[in-house]
């Protein structure tokens, strides 16, 4: 009974996900719609109940499953992003005309598998909670069955994460087999003694698994494809949620079982750091569809995120907390506009938002807002964000890195910028209308805005969150 | 304590048949060989004493998933099967990337000083499997329940074709 008070999160989430299956099925196609509001009002309700949450701090069953300060933010931070992406979603896929109580259903899902990812004690849950997540996200990229650039993402989005997760499994099966145990704890206990060369091995290949999944360079190749041939809602929520998903369980692994070998393990986060935030940047400027452009600004903000395990420390893993909470507003408000706009224009490409800002100043305004902090500008979140994420690399004496990240944020801005030029300074196209927006999208911009500027301007409430749980998490 | 020359027997098959399944032409063929590196698996499963394991693996992987993959290619190739299972250019680069990794971590293997387990080997492997499941490896048990649950419906969704209103 215990047990089921304490995965009382993960089960409401589970039942919110199997009954929008069920009641997908039974309602006549016409009355649908009302399953996205469904799962909306499901979620808050679920975001409510992790509230009282925030102070449990249990292992159970012998280490296996871990609800402490840290998993409970990580769920609030998938709920947060799964309740904004089904906001995003309704006309999307009213507009898809087929399947809707099961899409909502398998968001439902991918945000479990997220939260046991975040929860997993030992490799065994880890991985199956990886694959949850993984699977559906499949299922939900390939959604368009009609467009070859959705059903091509499915494809390569299967062949690599399958390759992907070959390579964490057998990362895993190593030191597995090298300390007897599944148990993350106990894998720390089992390193006290001696290291043998197969723990680096292993070390190294959950290191590249993990890699594919947050999309880190070299292993981000899968990422802009898939990105843009996935539904733009899904785009959204795998761009922000499944990527701290495998932040969160990634910065478990290392930090908690492989202490012993941080100082192997640091030197190869480093390099994948600085190449991510470099080529991630880069490669952005030239892009033309802004589904791609967020793709590669997706993949430096991965970079970033590494710098707080790379600082291995409580502030790193507070500034990788409080990074990417932000992060989820403020690419998802991106990422909302996009949806929108896809759905009145049918165009992702930059040069069709030409003149935005006078066809919705709403929307050209949170893609300003939205953009401005992921690149990092004073006075909205963002700022404040990396500026703790690079605080944290300079504590530990990485100036370097620190600079390459500051150099490229620079970069990131023109490339941001471009698209902020074309909303403002282009003109419509002459046969424009001014676009006009459901009620939900509006309200889901609105608090997206309010957010990012709220939380640059008066960030302290969070980042004490953000400290407190990193406190409690870092054992040393 | 078994022979080791079975187990370099039973490597041996397991390795020159998993080749076969990447670098023969024929799909149907490397699906063939695919079920003889099963096998070769679930018998290296017995010779760890995992009898249970071993028996699993046959009816599963030998039996039931290589089955659907011949299945599956019967349905769907078109042409000719000879040269179903075909290369890219990159057979030299693939092959030597190969090479590299394997000689690394074998020699990284051969440094490792393993540790064997002393434990006595269970003298029931499906009880224990069965109780392990149902207690402290509850949650990854329903966990992978769900996933099922979860491929299940997306293959149907996939599959299924256009969602034309009736």
């Amino acid at each position: 009974m215990e047990l089921v008070m304490s995965l009382s999160i993960e089960i409401l989430t589970a039942i919110l996900a199997t009954g929008l299956l069920i009641i997908g099925l039974v309602t006549p196609k016409d009355q649908r719609r009302g399953i996205g509001y469904l799962t909306t009002a499901g979620l808050l309700g679920i975001l409510g109940a992790t509230l009282f949450m925030n102070n449990v701090d249990k292992t159970l069953l012998d280490g296996m499953y871990i609800i402490d300060p840290y998993s409970t933010f990580f769920k609030q931070l998938f709920l947060l992003a799964a309740i904004l992406v089904s906001v995003g979603s309704y006309d999307y896929i009213r507009r898809l005309g087929y399947n809707q109580g099961e899409y909502f259903s398998l968001l439902v899902y991918a945000t479990l598998g997220m939260m046991i990812l975040a929860s997993a004690g030992d490799l065994i849950t880890l991985y199956l909670g990886l694959e949850l997540m993984t699977i559906t996200f499949f299922i939900l990229t390939a959604y368009r069955k009609k467009d070859a650039k959705s059903s091509e993402a499915g494809i390569k989005y299967v062949i690599l994460g399958a390759m992907s997760s070959a390579v964490l499994l057998y990362g895993l099966s190593l030191i597995y087999g090298a300390t007897g145990t599944t148990v993350i704890k106990d894998i720390a206990a089992a390193l006290q003694q001696d290291i043998q060369p197969i723990m680096l091995l292993g070390t190294i290949f959950v290191l590249v698994g993990f890699g594919f999944k947050i999309s880190a360079v070299p292993f981000h190749m899968w990422s802009p494809d898939i990105y843009e041939g996935a539904p733009t809602p899904v785009t959204g929520f795998l761009a922000v949620a499944s990527k701290a998903a495998g932040f969160a369980a990634m910065i478990r692994l290392f930090i908690i079982a492989l202490p012993a070998l941080q100082s192997y393990w640091v030197v190869i986060v480093m390099v994948l750091a600085a190449f991510t935030v470099l080529f991630g940047n880069f490669v952005a400027i030239p892009q033309t569809n802004i589904k791609r452009l967020l793709a590669y600004s997706s993949i430096a903000q991965a970079g970033y995120l590494l710098f707080g395990l790379v600082a291995y420390s409580a502030l790193g893993v507070a500034a990788i907390l409080f990074h990417s909470i932000l992060y989820v507003f403020a690419n998802l408000g991106a990422f909302i506009v996009v949806i929108a706009f896809g759905n009145h224009t049918g165009s992702d490409e930059i040069k069709d938002y030409s003149g935005l800002a006078r066809r919705s100043p709403l929307m050209a305004a949170v893609m300003l807002l939205s953009l401005l902090s992921l690149a990092g500008i004073p006075p909205l979140a963002g700022f404040v964000s990396k500026f703790y994420l690079f605080t944290s690399i300079i504590d530990k004496g990485y100036f370097w890195l620190a600079f390459v990240g500051i150099g490229m944020s620079m970069v990131s801005v023109y490339y941001y910028l471009v698209v902020v030029k074309v909303m403002y300074m282009g003109e419509p196209p002459e046969d424009s209308e001014p676009i006009k927006l459901p009620v939900s999208i509006q309200a889901a911009l609105y608090v997206t805005m309010f957010i990012t500027v709220f939380f640059g301007i008066y960030p302290s409430p969070l980042t004490n969150v953000a400290l407190s749980v990193a406190k409690a998490f870092f054992p040393f | 304590m078994t022979n080791p020359v079975i187990f370099w027997l039973i490597a041996l098959v397991v390795i020159v048949s998993g080749l076969m399944v990447v670098l023969l032409k024929n799909i149907v063929h490397s699906a063939l060989f695919l079920v003889v590196t099963f096998v070769g698996v679930s018998a290296t499963y017995v010779l760890l004493q995992a009898d249970f394991l071993a028996a699993v693996q046959i009816l599963v992987y030998a039996g039931a998933v290589s089955i659907l993959l011949v299945f599956g290619v019967m349905l769907t190739v078109r042409g000719d099967i000879k040269s179903s299972n075909l290369f890219n250019r990159h057979k030299l680069s693939g092959g030597v990337v190969a090479l590299a990794l394997f000689l690394i971590v074998e020699r990284i293997i051969l440094k490792t000083e393993w540790v064997l387990s002393k434990n006595p080997a269970p003298e029931s492997t499906v009880g224990p499997i069965a109780e392990a499941m149902l207690t402290k490896f509850v949650i990854p048990f329903e966990v992978a329940a769900i996933l099922l649950l979860v491929a299940m419906v997306g293959a149907i969704l996939l599959a299924k074709g256009e969602g034309k209103p009736q």
